[in-house]
């Protein structure tokens, strides 16, 4: 445990001193959540929700925020790898699945920390808290989101040399991920077509999951969403350190 | 018992034989060094040996331990400073101090009065608390050697120490692996292609050319086996000037390499004069004659045929091939 403790320390030390990071991974969430949020407010009300699009669309930018901040946390192995660090962790006298645990406990909770502040600054947006019990399940889903994608992107990371394909990991994972989850817009109402594929995103439920926790109200049922995120959750953490165990170096 | 035995370790990238059936052993104490080209599988044979790499075949024991089923007695037992850097710069020299002590699970108050003693050992403890980043090149290996050295490994790989570095950093840090070994009692294995550095601190040498290891021993005995001076003749006419020299019984040995002749011989200054009168009279153009004792670089010439320098062009080429499989 001590070994997982270290990688996780380490990952959080190098997170609290780069403010550059922190802010930079800020600014695509606040900027979608003012314009969006502000931008349409006016126009759109969506049925059942009566906190208006500002208030629906927090959950999904929390969500957001967590998901990029945890999927880059992941491929940061790539630059440890780059930059010879992960030789100095393989090395040493312990397991690989200990490091991979530290790292995806590590870049989980930097991601549970950047979802923390988009939810404190939504509360100054008028976003009400519902419940306490709401909070926690929020927040349950958001360390659940935080640890799917952390371990996703060690497992990208773990089979990628340089990060050249990063671009590709942009567009073709990261915003697909995010634009079909339902952070913006209500599944409900979607063409069937186009809300089947929803329903295949995993971050739909983590996105879902929040909303209930945080409005009370939510498309999908909050035990449904838990099961299917915990399923993919576990699903990744077993890709990730099954990819991880064969990285070379 | 020996700190490495390394019994017929071969290790193969698809078609290309890095490290081909290399047996050697390492008794315990000495400064061990793989000298040879980049690219001649020195540092595959220090992977394998630090488990980092799997071998295809052959067997390597490392303080005991078999390197492919006892996997962390074997990390237990050494310390390693890589060719490339691995420190992480974003953290102090403490900081990779102290995760490198958790990695190892080193209690607390140990951990942090041996990575301060550590420090000091290296000159770095006035700097331990600014980031790796501000560090230049020198201080970044002298804090991957102290990094090394914390969990007090029984043996230390050092992967082309000097790599880089300025010849008065180099000089320091062989001053402090001399020191290691002769205080601590660290079995040491190091690779260079630096001729010097193998002089100068190894008790045991293994010259490593495209993945065999060609003959092994003491620096001097080395040196000694070839026995003599060495004269060095550069000629545009160098082919001719050869021959012309086959003839001569004291002439032990006659190379070309790169319009240069290099004779070994026995008192090198009696035949100087006679080898440029035979010259003039055979309008053989010289432009310039030496005399040296043999060094390691006439050694290596002496067994692979080539000087080191050349095997660095062509080495080049072999790592840019294999880089481009492992991309494939």
């Amino acid at each position: 445990m001590d070994i997982v403790y270290t990688l996780w320390l380490r990952n959080v030390k190098r997170y609290i001193r780069s403010r550059s990071r922190m802010l930079g991974s800020l600014g695509m969430p606040l900027f979608f959540l003012l314009m969006l949020g502000f931008g349409l407010n006016s126009v759109v009300s969506i049925p059942g929700f009566d906190q208006g699009y500002i208030g629906f669309i927090i959950p999904g930018i929390v969500a957001m925020s967590v998901l990029f901040t945890s999927i880059f946390s992941g491929i940061q192995i790539i630059w440890d790898k780059q930059f010879g660090f992960l030789k100095e962790t393989l090395v040493a006298p312990v397991s690989r699945m200990e490091i991979m645990i530290g790292q995806t406990f590590g870049g989980a909770t930097i991601a549970f920390i950047q979802g923390m502040i988009i939810l404190v600054i939504s509360l100054f947006l008028g976003n009400h808290i519902a419940s306490f019990a709401g909070f926690l399940i929020a927040f349950t889903f958001m360390i659940m989101i935080g640890l799917s994608f952390t371990a996703l992107g060690i497992a990208i990371a773990s089979r990628m040399e340089d990060m050249h394909g990063f671009q590709l990991i942009m567009n073709f994972l990261i915003l697909p991920v995010f634009g079909l989850s339902g952070a913006v817009f209500p599944i409900d109402n979607l063409p069937p077509w186009l809300k089947s594929i929803t329903l295949f995103d995993p971050l739909t439920y983590g996105v879902e999951g929040i909303r209930y926790g945080l409005l009370g109200v939510s498309h999908v049922n909050p035990v449904v969403s838990c099961t299917i995120l915990g399923a993919f959750m576990l699903i990744m953490f077993v890709t990730g350190a099954y990819l991880f165990k064969k990285v070379k170096i | 018992m020996n700190a490495i035995d390394v019994d017929r370790l071969t290790k193969k990238f698809n078609s290309l034989t890095a490290v081909d059936n290399v047996s050697f052993s390492i008794v315990t104490g000495e400064v061990f060094g793989l000298l040879g080209p980049n690219g001649a599988g020195k540092t595959t044979i220090i992977s394998m040996l630090a488990t980092l790499l799997d071998r295809t075949s052959g067997k390597a024991f490392v303080n005991g331990f078999d390197i492919s089923r006892e996997q962390d007695a074997v990390r237990k037992s050494i310390g390693i400073v890589f060719q490339d850097q691995s420190l992480d710069e974003e953290l102090t020299a403490y900081e990779n101090m102290d995760f490198h002590g958790r990695l190892y699970r080193i209690p607390k108050e140990i951990r942090r009065d041996k990575s301060l003693e550590l420090l000091k050992l290296v000159e770095l403890d006035d700097r331990k608390d600014d980031l790796v980043k501000t560090y230049s090149g020198g201080m970044r290996r002298r804090l991957e050697i102290a990094r090394g050295l914390l969990h007090e490994p029984r043996i230390l790989f050092l992967d082309e120490p000097t790599l880089g570095l300025d010849p008065q950093t180099r000089n320091h840090l062989w001053e402090y692996i001399r020191r290691l070994n002769r205080d601590n009692r660290v079995t040491i294995i190091l690779t260079t292609h630096y001729m010097e550095e193998a002089d100068a601190l190894c008790d045991t040498l293994a010259i490593i050319d495209r993945g065999k290891i060609i003959v092994q021993d003491t620096p001097d005995n080395l040196k000694d086996a070839i026995g003599g001076d060495m004269l060095v003749i550069e000629s545009p006419d160098s082919s001719r000037l050869k021959s012309e020299l086959n003839g001569f019984n004291w002439a032990k040995d006659v190379r070309i390499h790169n319009h240069t002749v290099y004779v070994n011989l026995m008192h090198a200054e009696k035949h100087i004069i006679e080898i440029v009168n035979l010259s003039g009279k055979r309008g053989i153009e010289i432009n310039s004659v030496s005399i040296h004792k043999p060094t390691l670089q006439d050694v290596f010439l002496h067994y692979t045929g080539r000087t080191i320098r050349d095997e660095e062009a062509s080495a080049k080429d072999q790592v840019r091939m294999r880089r481009f499989r492992r991309n494939r």
